[in-house]
């Protein structure tokens, strides 16, 4: 059991094990972005694990000194001499060949939004703007449940009848609806944010959002102000989620 | 050091060159100012355009202020401390702080002149603008750079010479240095910040009263902060660099050591601030957010979002070298061996947290990796992608690091007290309830509404620095007198951990370089934001990606410049070593006219 005191392969067996359990461990998959990325840190981690005192230093560095200076180990040094050009060659040649499916996005998940829109020919301001229909405590229900038909009516099929982002159409869209129940989403949005991206949808994302490929239609053409305020109260109240408040003083003014 | 006096006469030739320049623009008659106001408003820089132009000698001049502002900052508290200590290595190694300050003091005065010409030359409209809102600050700048810099001077030269009894007279001189230093920072930071959040004008963009409401804009103070101790950290880590240097090139063993030592300062420095560094940043964001959404979001979840993840992983190779310089340091002090069983559980935490600190939260995915997803947000990789998550680890990572800086500072020490475990016992519930409340906010704040989880990030930071508190308030007195186990052998550290040194301070530039570009491109096509469009041929955001090469090339020709300084520096040195200086003072007769 002495060669499990060997600095060089504990780094060697956490970094097998660090890959295993983030590679397979994690349900769905980690993209190979983020896996890339972990396994960069974990790297640099056990280099500094290694080289932290001399003595593990020189207990890491000497199996690795032995394999490529001693005469016994002349079999293992050729086959390494052979594999290690070969995984290069393997990794540069599948870094390069053409896959059938399109490069990784970069997306921007909360695009900035203006300051204010013209919807109908109204300006109606997003910064600072509280849902004008939350002033009637008493009309709630009614404004919910109003919302609760015209998401029936026109988000379903995308959005789903459990607001969590798989209606009926989702599969075939990408990026997919946005997942209402994820607390990543309209928990961490003012209502007014929600107006504007229901109102001028994916047509309307400014240019840094590209490639967005959103098919989140223009809302402001079938939908009324009224409405679309309703259908924001009933996203809240379906799903439990409280939406972003402004802070005092928070508005773009100079 | 006749190129060095040459040097400094030409950068203040150059400045005052530029104030005149101002001046008279400014006090053209009215037919002049006609015709300048029949000046384009852009000029093409040869080349290169005009905005890789500014942006290039901005970064620079920025580089090289940030180091002359933060080193005098710990340099003179250095001296103090070997003022009251009368322990002359700690003189020895402030005036080797300010003489590297001083060495950069005539490039950093050079590229403002030229940063000013850019802005004059290239910029006329936009430069204009500026001098109606702040025209009155012009004034009080130029006279702060020439109170700081005969402040300067004197403390530099003065060094020999008001020491002794009148070594007060020299520490304040240090103070005052200071005191100009920041004043300089703070008026052109209300330049900077009044770009990005204009105050105190009316609807035409003109002044509606005084200049104050224009400099005390919104974004104003935390960028005061923020820089203020960006600039310490910046300084310390430069310093540490030029001592790595200097230890890799050492000759002797004495000379290694004496560089050891003021690599193991500079680190010290920056790492003690750098620790704070991360709460002044947040306050910074916040104040973006509330003077407006649209710009918070740019910059945190819209196309800058993706620096952040950059961003994130320089900071994550700053706290783990600046740890790991402080374990190999370890092996200098007799003793430090019973500490060594902290380094893996330290190193657990500090990498569990880079992965967490640095995992986005709209990933960069393929098409099936989306669908086996369900979108770009991870359901399990996503809750590290918010700032509950990030605040949480991040705190930890300063806990961590503070745990390594105390392993540190006894490891050669054995306390004598007759209360050490009651003592010792209270430093580590400290940890533990420290830990506790970032972990228990960290997780509490994913079930309220997120106006309440912006809060628990000021519980989370109080914790942590109440920590930091009690375990200093503790230790002090606890290990005040100890036994000693030997002294640190100064100059026996691993040669590798002078690299680290060097990589703390390229990344520190880069980092300062990438949260610049991050800053002024949030402003996307304005000059000044929602006042003053910018309509010049570069008014798009560059590409992210042609951001980070600028900067890259910036940091770069930034380390050319100060190694160039650094070598003309240590030039001096060399001609007292090898005896060729230059010839004494000739000795003439004098006082006869008989022997003509």
């Amino acid at each position: 059991m002495r060669f499990l005191r060997s600095r060089f392969l504990q780094a060697v067996a956490i970094f097998v094990l660090a890959f295993v359990v983030l590679r397979f461990g994690i349900r769905p998959p980690a993209p190979w972005s983020v896996l890339s990325l972990y396994m960069f840190i974990i790297t640099l981690a056990l280099l500094i694990f290694v080289s932290s005192d001399r003595d593990s230093w020189r207990d890491f560095v000497r199996p690795i000194w032995l394999t490529l200076t001693d005469p016994r180990y002349r079999g293992l040094r050729s086959v390494i001499v052979v594999l290690v050009p070969l995984l290069f060659g393997y990794y540069a040649y599948t870094q390069a060949a053409a896959k059938p499916q399109g490069p990784p996005e970069l997306r921007a998940v909360h695009p900035a939004p203006p300051a204010s829109i013209q919807f109908r020919g109204k300006e109606i301001n997003i910064s600072g703007v509280e849902n004008p229909l939350r002033k009637d405590a008493a009309a709630f229900g009614k404004h919910v449940a109003a919302g609760h038909d015209t998401y029936i009516r026109n988000c379903v099929y995308c959005h789903g009848d459990n607001l969590d982002g798989k209606g009926h159409f989702a599969y075939g869209f990408n990026p997919p609806p946005a997942n209402f129940q994820d607390p990543g989403t309209i928990a961490m949005l003012q209502e007014a944010y929600l107006f504007w991206r229901i109102a001028k949808g994916g047509p309307g994302l400014p240019k840094e959002s590209t490639p967005w490929n959103s098919v989140m239609p223009a809302w402001e053409e079938r939908l009324t102000e009224e409405q679309i305020w309703q259908v924001i109260m009933f996203l809240y109240d379906f799903t439990g989620q409280q939406p972003r408040r402004w802070e005092a003083g928070e508005h773009a003014s100079h | 050091m006749s190129i060095v006096t040459a040097a400094r006469r030409s950068a203040y030739a150059g400045v005052l060159l530029a104030a005149v320049l101002t001046l008279v623009f400014l006090a053209l008659p009215a037919e002049a100012q006609q015709a300048a106001a029949r000046e384009p408003a852009y000029r093409a820089f040869p080349l290169l355009g005009s905005r890789l132009a500014v942006w290039a000698v901005a970064q620079l001049h920025l580089n090289f202020a940030a180091f002359i502002l933060g080193v005098p900052i710990f340099a003179v508290i250095i001296e103090i401390i070997g003022w009251r200590t009368r322990d002359a290595r700690y003189d020895w190694l402030s005036h080797e702080f300010v003489k590297l300050t001083f060495a950069a003091f005539s490039t950093t005065a050079l590229l403002g002149a030229f940063l000013l010409f850019l802005f004059v030359g290239y910029y006329p409209k936009f430069w204009t603008y500026m001098s109606s809102i702040f025209f009155p600050t012009y004034w009080v700048y130029a006279l702060l750079f020439f109170a700081e810099t005969f402040t300067v001077y004197l403390w530099y030269y003065g060094w020999d010479w008001l020491s002794g009894s009148r070594k007060w007279i020299h520490v304040s001189l240090g103070v005052l240095s200071n005191l100009f230093g920041t004043a300089i920072l703070v008026v052109a930071n209300s330049w900077v910040t009044f770009m990005m959040s204009p105050s105190g004008i009316d609807d035409s963009g003109a002044l509606k009263g005084g200049v104050w409401a224009a400099i005390h804009n919104p974004t104003w103070i935390p960028i005061n902060i923020h820089r203020l101790i960006a600039n310490i950290v910046f300084g310390g880590t430069i310093a540490g660099a030029y001592a790595a240097f200097r230890f890799l090139s050492a000759k002797t063993d004495e000379e290694r050591a004496r560089y050891d030592w003021m690599g193991y300062i500079g680190n010290f420095v920056a790492l003690s601030a750098f620790i704070v560094l991360p709460f002044a940043g947040y306050y910074l964001g916040r104040e973006i957010y509330a003077f407006n959404q649209t710009m918070g979001i740019t910059m945190m979840g819209g196309f800058m979002s993706w620096l952040w993840i950059i961003q994130a992983i320089l900071i994550g190779i700053l706290f783990l070298g600046s740890n790991y310089y402080l374990w190999l340091g370890m092996e200098r002090i007799p003793g430090a061996e019973r500490y060594r069983k902290y380094v893996p559980p330290m190193l657990i935490i500090l990498t569990v947290g880079f992965m967490v600190w640095a995992t986005p939260r709209s990933m960069v995915v393929t098409l099936d990796e989306a669908r086996a997803m369900g979108g770009t947000h991870h359901p399990l990789l996503g809750f590290f992608g918010v700032m509950s998550a990030k605040n949480t680890v991040v705190n930890l990572m300063i806990l961590t690091t503070f745990l390594s800086y105390i392993l540190y500072r006894r490891a050669n020490r054995i306390s004598t007290r007759s209360w050490v475990r009651t003592g010792m016992a209270i430093q580590w519930a400290a940890f533990a309830v420290a830990a506790v409340v970032v972990v228990f906010y960290g997780v509490y704040g994913y079930f309220v509404e997120s106006i309440v989880r912006i809060g628990f990030s000021v519980y989370q930071v109080v914790a942590v620095l109440a920590a930091i508190v009690v375990v200093m308030a503790i230790d002090v007195p606890l290990f005040k007198g100890a036994r000693s186990t030997g002294t640190i052998r100064w100059g026996t550290i691993a040669p590798h951990s002078q690299y680290v040194l060097i990589l703390l301070a390229v990344t520190f530039t880069w980092l300062m370089g990438l949260m610049g570009f991050a800053r002024s491109g949030i402003r996307q096509h304005w000059h000044v934001y929602g006042v003053l469009r910018d309509t010049s041929v570069d008014a798009a955001t560059p590409a992210l990606g042609y951001a980070a090469n600028v900067i890259t090339s910036v940091t770069l020709v930034f380390f050319a410049l100060v190694m160039f300084i650094f070598w003309i520096g240590g030039l001096g040195e060399k001609g007292k070593e090898t005896a060729h200086g230059h010839a004494p003072a000739p000795v003439l007769a004098g006082g006869s006219d008989q022997d003509v």
